[in-house]
């Protein structure tokens, strides 16, 4: 079941990727039948990731795999959250998903049968909440690399500016700093819950949570430096990369040690 | 009844004659109440750009005379420059003029409010009632299925338009204005209908600039005072006569600094040009000139033409419509007629069956009463289907004819 419903999610993610592209191209039919795209693969997902829940005793996402299914889910549910005015997001955003549900499914978080020996409150609030997190960095870091986009026309002119419109840069820049300012508090509790169980276990800290800490020194400094220093526009949308750059590292690279 | 359309536009007059035939609201809405007097059906649409009377009567020559009796009234000149629709062709005329295929701008917004306020103080019935709410249907349309009205069309809409995409809504975001020209004035009242703030006006004679400060509730200054305004200003536009730069890069860097990384939009309306092009190199600033300007402003004029042939499109699908629904109203008395001998029948046979009737009980009598309806809703179902789509296909009348004769509707009132 929970098989049967990988495919379609993968599908309506893949046809949404290419619809924004072609949206970008001309206008109109292709950008109704990506938001389509996203509307349906989200209800797919949406029901795999409950058919998982459902054959479950515990948490079922507990694997590194399985977690990267849940936070495709995450990015994707705060991506039709403010979809409307920002809809060529999906163009950084579907093919992320697209791309992270297939890793996600090799690495076996697709299926049912996943066992954890942690107890379901502190998956749940653990990977629940960094999961949150990452999915509105990752937002973030798409906001971010449209304002470059959008600053880069700006820059050169681009005689059809006013024919593509875009969201504003400063739009794109306030949205991106508020998404940081609900992400980094879910972030900086999720650690401490993993860092309360980490004592109690009398564990050593490994490469992923040195890593994950890093990344919210970087997320916590792009909120600090903006008020601070007026750090605001293409400095914080670098900066918002370089955070996203170490979720994926995070995300992708190490997870196999943190979930051995 | 019948669609006629007469009046004239851009196409057909100068300004000079169509200034002349100019109608505000209530005049339109009383030309049009009289000229509906004789039973019909008229709204007028009155704009800088047309006046044109839409008239429904039986009697589309004798409506299509007092239209055209009507403007001329107003400028006898006019006469020569009238143009004449009818039906299916006036659909079209109006359903093109609500989506702005026919205006100077092509896809301009205004037309379609205008249409609407036309609509609502005209004298309308079945008629026009239907082909203006199709009309703003279309209008509504085209605008949400092509990006013909979404970019602007002059020099100082499209420097208000990129204001908008660097902030977002204009909405109290102050504006500097250097020089007190006309070109600065239209600037600023581009940028003022987006409710942005025109916070100063800066000018090398202070008079002129506190004669158009006093228009947008600004303040003047003197041009030495520029830069002390660059911290708190969103866009600066320029257009002053004056020989050389009146800012440049050093300047700004300066203003800078006190900005903490707010963007800073710089338009430079002047020939030679009054602003640093070195401006548009520092980081958050953003200079667009007069010939950065025409080139996007020609850009989306020719996206508006490949825009315009998807909007055609639309539009004639919609008359397409049009035609089929004011072609069915031929077929209408009939169907109404055979209808009303088929209810009329089946209310003599309960009748007669009154007898039989009479010994059920409320709810049996209301399930033959159930029955009967069915049975002739059902056998009259696909005639009226098919007469509205022989009627559609031009052929409605000899098939209103032939159900006429082969149920001898209306012989009772020969």
């Amino acid at each position: 079941m929970a098989e049967l419903l990988f495919w379609p999610a993968l599908l309506f993610y893949g046809e949404a990727a290419v619809g924004y592209l072609g949206d970008v191209r001309r206008p109109g039919v292709p950008g109704r039948a990506a938001i389509w795209g996203v509307r349906l693969g989200w209800l797919a997902q949406t029901a795999l990731l409950g058919v998982q829940a459902a054959r479950e005793d515990g948490f079922p996402w507990s694997t590194w795999a399985g977690s990267l299914n849940l936070f495709v889910w995450f990015v994707v549910t705060v991506y039709l959250g403010v979809r409307r005015p920002y809809r060529l997001l999906g163009l950084a955003v579907m093919p992320l998903a697209a791309i992270l549900l297939v890793v996600a499914r090799a690495g076996g978080g697709t299926g049912v049968g996943a066992r954890s020996h942690y107890s379901n409150l502190f998956l749940v609030l653990h990977v629940g909440l960094v999961l949150v997190a990452f999915a509105g960095f990752t937002l973030a870091a798409a906001l971010s690399a449209f304002y470059l986009w959008q600053e880069r026309r700006l820059k050169r002119r681009a005689v059809t500016i006013l024919r593509r419109p875009a969201p504003s840069l400063a739009t794109l820049d306030r949205l991106a700093s508020r998404t940081v300012l609900v992400s980094l508090p879910a972030l900086t509790l999720g650690l401490a819950v993993g860092l309360i169980r980490l004592l109690n276990d009398g564990e050593r800290v490994d490469a992923v949570i040195a890593a994950t800490a890093v990344t919210w020194v970087v997320w916590a400094a792009y909120l600090v430096l903006r008020s601070t220093r007026g750090w605001t526009g293409r400095r914080a949308a670098y900066l918002a990369l370089a955070g996203f750059a170490l979720v994926i590292v995070v995300r992708l690279a190490l997870p196999a040690a943190h979930f051995a | 009844m019948r669609l006629v359309l007469v009046g004239t536009s851009h196409h057909h007059a100068p300004v000079e004659l169509r200034e002349r035939v100019a109608l505000d609201r209530e005049q339109g809405a009383e030309l049009a109440a009289r000229l509906a007097a004789a039973g019909g059906e008229a709204v007028c649409l009155s704009t800088c750009n047309r006046t044109e009377l839409y008239v429904a009567a039986s009697n589309v020559e004798a409506a299509e005379r007092a239209a055209v009796a009507a403007l001329a009234e107003i400028e006898p000149e006019v006469e020569q420059a009238l143009y004449r629709l009818r039906d299916h062709a006036a659909a079209l005329h109006l359903f093109r003029v609500a989506a702005g295929l026919d205006s100077l701008v092509p896809g301009e917004g205004e037309i379609l409010g205008q249409v609407r306020a036309a609509y609502e103080a005209g004298t309308t019935a079945t008629l026009l009632d239907r082909v203006f709410r199709q009309a703003l249907h279309a209008g509504r349309k085209v605008r949400a299925q092509t990006a013909i009205g979404e970019s602007p069309a002059s020099v100082s809409s499209a420097a208000a338009a990129l204001a908008e995409q660097v902030f977002g809504d204009l909405d109290g975001r102050s504006i500097l204005l250097v020089g007190a020209g006309k070109i600065s004035e239209q600037a600023a009242r581009n940028l003022f209908s987006r409710h942005a703030r025109i916070a100063f006006v800066a000018n090398r004679t202070l008079d002129h600039a506190e004669e158009l400060a006093a228009r947008f509730g600004a303040e003047a200054l003197p041009l030495e005072r520029i830069e002390e305004q660059l911290a708190s200003a969103d866009v600066v536009v320029s257009s002053t006569g004056s020989p050389g730069l009146v800012l440049d890069a050093p300047t700004v860097e300066r203003a800078l600094r006190a900005r903490r990384g707010r963007q800073l939009l710089f338009i430079d309306l002047a020939v030679p040009r009054d602003l640093d092009p070195a401006i548009h190199d520092l980081d958050g600033c953003y200079l667009y000139d007069i010939d950065d300007l025409d080139a996007i402003v020609s850009e989306t004029l020719a996206g508006r033409r490949g825009e315009a042939e998807r909007a055609e499109a639309i539009v004639a699908a919609e008359a397409e419509k049009f035609r089929e629904w004011q072609a069915s109203l031929d077929v209408v008395p009939a169907i109404a007629s055979l209808r009303a001998r088929a209810e009329e029948i089946r209310e003599a046979e309960l009748r007669k069956a009154e007898g039989l009737l009479g010994r059920l009980d409320d709810s049996q009598r209301r399930a033959v009463e159930s029955i009967t309806s069915q049975i002739v809703n059902k056998l009259l179902h696909l005639p009226t289907v098919r007469m509205k789509q022989a009627a559609a296909a031009a052929d409605g009348v000899i098939y209103a004819e032939a159900v006429r004769h082969l149920f001898g509707l209306g012989e009772d009132e020969r």
